[in-house]
């Protein structure tokens, strides 16, 4: 589904060049939980960036579900964020003026559905993350963990097949990061594609697969010990 | 889709609204401005073509400037101008005079002329008669007073039958004009002035006759006017009127000259128009600074929320999408500026109209209204634009990156 090849982002510092990817190849397959993992500053964000189609690589090609980024108009990419791929920030990046619902509505507006068939899908979209009740709350009325529930609402409610995550649960307390944690291996269970950044070894252990990142380098795309999904007990939420 | 953002760009807008109402203000003055300044001159330009139009639009006046050695009189005019194509024809001559009765003394206007002239120019009696064609052949020392002059002379507007004497000589009073019936010089003078330091003039019709016997100038009639039979051939009539003082001042153009009234009523209203889109244009200006004011809190409005258009084109807002929101909130704010604007106008001018009181009627200008909507919400686009573009085209990285 995704494949980097060769791909790298430079910053031009001064004089410097800065590599924030240096020729960096990997590939991630259709419903695969893959977390990405490396020290500060090694081009996790930048790599996730460019899988989002936010940010366009330099050198090297992205190829996207078959197709190089590269023969997309920017309004075919603003279509495939938000129609394939879901985002997930580390600060939330809800819009603090727009309630819970408003927010997980919002890129429903941009796919032009009806009213009707908008608010039935926000309401599927909090049931899932379990928020009915903060339907009316706004971002700075919620807490943390609360917050990132309505950010996995907004990045679902849209059924995308790409879950893109840049360390959900940084800002979460261990607690609150598990039950976020539960959301994603459900969302994984149900067929989706995952990509997980984490400093977390734990929560990187989760995934079925792990991908090393140093100094902007794939050093490791190393098989995981779980090769499924470490919670079944609590598994088959079935979506 | 359309709806939504114009929802998203109402509730920003609401967002902020002490910064809104300051940018709005531009826009309300520029409005309110536009309206009232056009408004109030049009409703000037209206009063003073009202009182051209109510003397009468149907006549001609001529002038005989060179009477090449052969003066018109008065027996021959009466000739002249007894066509099917005027109803009426009256000369007309000037002077002033010194008035007497027991009761006051005052310097008075006096025209001579004929019965005709009060047909001409839509005057009506209040009490006694008008001039007779009698009067004219005998010369008659009788006179016609408008209302105001009556009471001024004879302390009541029934003065029928008194006597009154000009510059020495006995005139008996044969009628009173209406009240309302002033004459085309006075009419002007007196209504667009205040009511309050109202000006009376004094004025008196005699027959033609009888003035060319008081002033110098013998029986020559050099000013006359003729009223057309049918208002809706006025320019036969003046073709006509032209061809017969042509034949009688030798083929000399340069000898008369005939007056149309609508020309005058053009003219008035050719300068009430001008005045109109210089006030228009001023306020136009102002209106421009309102739009600039836009901008600018745009641009601001802009860089403040770079985030948020950040995460709207994370989620998947396309380029038109973030643009259609901005330009929608320049709009919005131009256009209830307007409104306000057309609110604000529509109760000053109100106050205006109730000041001013009969003088001046005044009224909201719809068509300056309409334009000034037309009007603020280019302007909101225009001055939405540049801003919008901007937000637009931020790459949906840096804008998400960004920490204002
Ligand atoms: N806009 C930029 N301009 C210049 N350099 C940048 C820019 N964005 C990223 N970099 C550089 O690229 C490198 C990789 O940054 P990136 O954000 O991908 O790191 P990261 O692995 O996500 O780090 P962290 O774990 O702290 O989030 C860093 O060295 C950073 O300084
Ligand atoms: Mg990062």
């Amino acid at each position: 589904m995704i494949q980097l090849q060769e791909v790298s982002k430079i910053y031009q510092m001064g004089n410097d060049k800065v590599y924030a990817l240096d020729h960096a190849s990997m590939e991630i397959r259709q419903g695969e939980f893959v977390s990405i993992v490396g020290p500060s500053g090694s081009g996790k964000s930048t790599m996730m960036n460019i899988i989002g189609c936010l940010d366009t690589a330099d050198e090297g090609d992205y190829i996207l579900d078959g197709i190089s980024i590269e023969n997309y108009s920017e309004r075919e990419l603003a279509k495939i964020r938000n129609q394939k791929i879901g985002f997930i920030f580390q600060n939330f990046n809800l819009l603090p003026r727009l309630t819970a619902e408003e927010n997980v509505e919002l890129p429903l507006i941009y796919q032009r559905l009806s009213t009707q068939e908008r608010k039935r899908r926000v309401r599927e979209a909090l049931e899932q993350v379990e928020l009915s009740k903060r339907m009316g709350h706004r971002p700075a009325e919620l807490s943390g963990g609360q917050q990132q529930r309505v950010a996995i609402a907004r990045a679902l409610v849209t059924k995308p097949s790409l879950f893109l995550a840049d360390e959900p649960t940084g800002n979460l307390d261990t607690k609150t990061g598990r039950e976020i944690m539960e959301l994603f291996h459900a969302l994984h269970e149900a067929g989706n594609t995952i990509v997980l950044i984490t400093h977390d070894n734990q929560i990187a252990e989760e995934a079925q697969r792990r991908i090393f990142i140093l100094d902007g380098q794939v050093r490791e795309a190393a098989e995981g010990e779980h090769k499924v999904g470490p919670k079944p007990k609590k598994g088959g939420t079935g979506w | 889709m359309v709806i939504q953002t114009g929802r998203m760009a109402w509730n920003a807008v609401c967002a902020n609204k002490m910064r809104t109402f300051l940018t709005m203000l531009g826009i309300i003055i520029g409005v309110a401005a536009l309206i009232i300044l056009v408004s109030i001159a049009d409703g000037a330009g209206n009063s003073v073509s009202n009182q051209i139009s109510q003397i009468g639009s149907n006549y001609l006046s001529a002038r005989i400037t060179d009477n090449k050695e052969n003066p018109l009189k008065l027996a021959e005019f009466t000739e002249l101008f007894a066509q099917d194509e005027f109803a009426e024809a009256a000369p007309m001559g000037r002077t002033s005079v010194t008035g007497k009765t027991g009761y006051t003394s005052s310097s008075l206007n006096i025209y001579g002329t004929s019965g005709g002239y009060f047909s001409i120019m839509g005057m009506e009696l209040h009490a006694g008669r008008l001039l007779k064609k009698t009067d004219l052949e005998n010369h008659s020392h009788v006179i016609v007073l408008s209302y105001d002059t009556a009471v001024e002379f004879f302390g009541r507007a029934d003065a029928v039958g008194e006597s009154l004497s000009l510059d020495g000589k006995a005139f008996q009073v044969a009628g009173v004009l209406s009240e309302d019936s002033a004459s085309p010089s006075s009419a002007m003078m007196v209504k667009s002035s205040d009511e309050s330091s109202e000006t009376v003039v004094l004025e008196g019709y005699i027959p033609y006759s009888a003035l060319s016997r008081m002033a110098d100038n013998a029986l020559e009639i050099t000013q006359f006017y003729v009223s057309c039979a049918d208002e809706e051939a006025m320019e036969l009539s003046e073709a006509k009127l032209e061809e017969i003082l042509l034949a009688r001042f030798g083929n000399d153009a340069d000898a008369f000259s005939i007056q149309n009234q609508s020309d005058v009523l053009e003219a008035m209203q050719e300068v009430g128009n001008t005045m109109s889109i210089m006030l228009g244009g001023i306020a136009a200006i102002s209106l421009l600074v309102g739009g600039i004011g836009i901008m600018n809190i745009m641009l601001v409005s802009v860089t403040e929320r770079t985030k948020e258009i950040g995460i709207r084109k994370a989620i998947g807002a396309g380029k038109g999408s973030i643009m259609l929101q901005f330009l929608m909130e320049a709009v919005i704010v131009s256009l209830s500026g307007c409104m306000a604007g057309i609110i604000s106008s529509w109760i000053a001018l109100q106050v205006i109209g109730a000041a001013a009181g009969t003088a001046l009627q005044v009224s909201m200008n719809g068509k300056v209204a309409l334009l000034s909507v037309v009007f603020s919400g280019v302007i909101g686009i225009i001055f939405g634009l540049y801003p919008a573009r901007k937000a637009a085209k931020k790459k949906p990285i840096d804008a998400l990156r960004y920490s204002g």
